[in-house]
């Protein structure tokens, strides 16, 4: 509903300007550096997918993630569960790599490929969920800590140490740093919610 | 129906699938049997798929002779194995049109829609404030109408249908839910013949009002709008 909303209040004053001078922008040479470097690096990780040939589909590992997200990073979270699954993400991407069967041809039609590279990023991205859900020491919204809860089960905020955007920077596997933009309220301040 | 590419000449290929419930959708049979497939090192059957909630025209499957299968204004991956009984055979084709190449198994290339809308199916507006909803009135009859139109989801179905592998349905949906509001205003001389036009250069065939399109649309669409594109046609020749 958030995506729906912005979109529709923020795009017709923002990216129709943008775009309405980006209509003359002629083609885009591909020999740039970082268009070359990119481009090598996709097919780098194309050969090693399809040359793993190990035992278990894409969607094998797809659903195992499913699954350990499902259970440990659903909107009910803690850390016990968090610090585990962390764990388990970081074994089963290991497994991933050494263990995925990828069948077809890499210069065709090729679902389970593509499945793949998405899949991939699933294992990478599933763990910065968990991280993220587990350095946010407070429940706000639809991340509930079970250990941040009133006597009544409500949600209880921190708005003292957490009213910030966390932005993780991809340094490598398992490796991301947290950059804080901080949130500011000048006239609506956030509170719990309430529905009594 | 298996084929590495559109060159290839493409065959038949039998597969029994075992512990089929009642309450999967077309689709999620194909899942369960592309898993098999790959875990005896075979390779799965390529179909296009995407929402899988009947509204992004993607599941194109002619089944056994009726595109999307029996049931009416279903998409196949609203489509549920409860249409069907215990040891039924079920043949499954790609679209079947030259404007619709095959690009492998049951996967076509439907790139033709999308360069019939190019040729025409679009409106221009200024940047910047969105308008306001209601600062052009629209009656209701028009309004229904067009969103009647609108609702077509670009999936192929009356292109598959057609004995002519005509794509008038589709075309004319495109032009009438621009042409019944003030908005289409502007581009409406040159719309419709555009459109028309690339709809030819495609490779689609000519429209003989048989109605197999709007039998077989999983949106309902009705080939009176086949009539609003005639007339939005020869009244652009009048206007030049």
């Amino acid at each position: 509903m958030q995506g729906l909303a912005d979109g529709y209040f923020v795009i017709p004053y923002t990216l129709g300007n943008y775009l309405a001078d980006d209509i003359h922008t002629k083609a885009i040479p591909t020999d740039h550096a970082a268009f070359v470097e990119a481009e090598n690096k996709v097919k780098e990780t194309l050969n090693k997918l399809m040359n793993i040939k190990g035992k278990h589909s894409v969607d094998h590992f797809h659903k195992a993630l499913g699954k350990i997200m499902w259970d440990k990073c659903g909107m009910a979270r803690n850390a016990k569960g968090l610090e585990e699954a962390i764990k388990e993400i970081q074994a089963l991407r290991e497994e991933f790599w050494k263990d995925v069967r990828i069948p077809g041809e890499q210069n065709e039609l090729n679902p389970e490929l593509e499945k793949a590279g998405r899949v991939a990023d699933f294992l990478e991205l599933g763990e910065l969920m968990c991280r993220d859900a587990l350095q946010r020491n407070e429940s706000c919204g639809g991340h509930f800590r079970e250990e941040y809860q009133d006597a009544e089960g409500e949600a209880k905020r921190d708005d003292e140490n957490f009213a910030f955007v966390a932005a993780w920077e991809y340094k490598g596997p398992s490796n991301f740093e947290l950059h804080k933009e901080k949130l500011q309220f000048e006239i609506v301040h956030p509170t719990q919610r309430s529905y009594k | 129906m298996a084929s590495k590419n559109a060159q290839d000449k493409g065959r038949f290929e039998s597969y029994d699938v075992a512990d089929v419930s009642k309450d999967m959708s077309f689709l999620e049979l194909f899942d369960v049997l592309n898993e098999r497939l790959i875990n005896e090192g075979k390779e799965p059957i390529a179909f296009d798929h995407d929402c899988r909630e009947g509204i992004c025209g993607a599941c194109s499957m002619y089944i056994n002779g009726r595109a999307h299968g029996p049931w009416e204004q279903t998409t196949t991956c609203q489509l549920h194995m409860r249409a069907y009984n215990d040891g039924d055979t079920i043949v499954v084709e790609p679209w079947r049109a030259a404007a619709f190449p095959v690009i492998k198994d049951l996967t076509v290339d439907r790139t033709a829609f999308d360069r019939i809308i190019q040729a025409g199916g679009y409106i221009s507006v200024n940047t910047g404030n969105a308008v306001d909803a209601n600062a052009i009135p629209i009656e209701k009859h028009d309004a229904d109408l067009s969103f009647a139109a609108a609702a077509c989801i670009g999936c192929g179905a009356c292109v598959a249908a057609c004995k002519n592998s005509s794509a008038m349905l589709f075309t004319s949906a495109k032009v009438s839910q621009l042409a019944l509001l003030p908005q289409g205003d502007p581009e409406r001389a040159t719309r419709a013949e555009n459109m028309v036009m690339q709809m030819d250069k495609e490779g689609f065939g000519s429209c003989t009002n048989t109605g197999a399109c709007e039998a077989e649309c999983p949106k309902g669409i009705s080939i009176s709008n086949i009539a609003r594109l005639n007339r939005e046609f020869f009244s652009a020749g009048f206007t030049k």
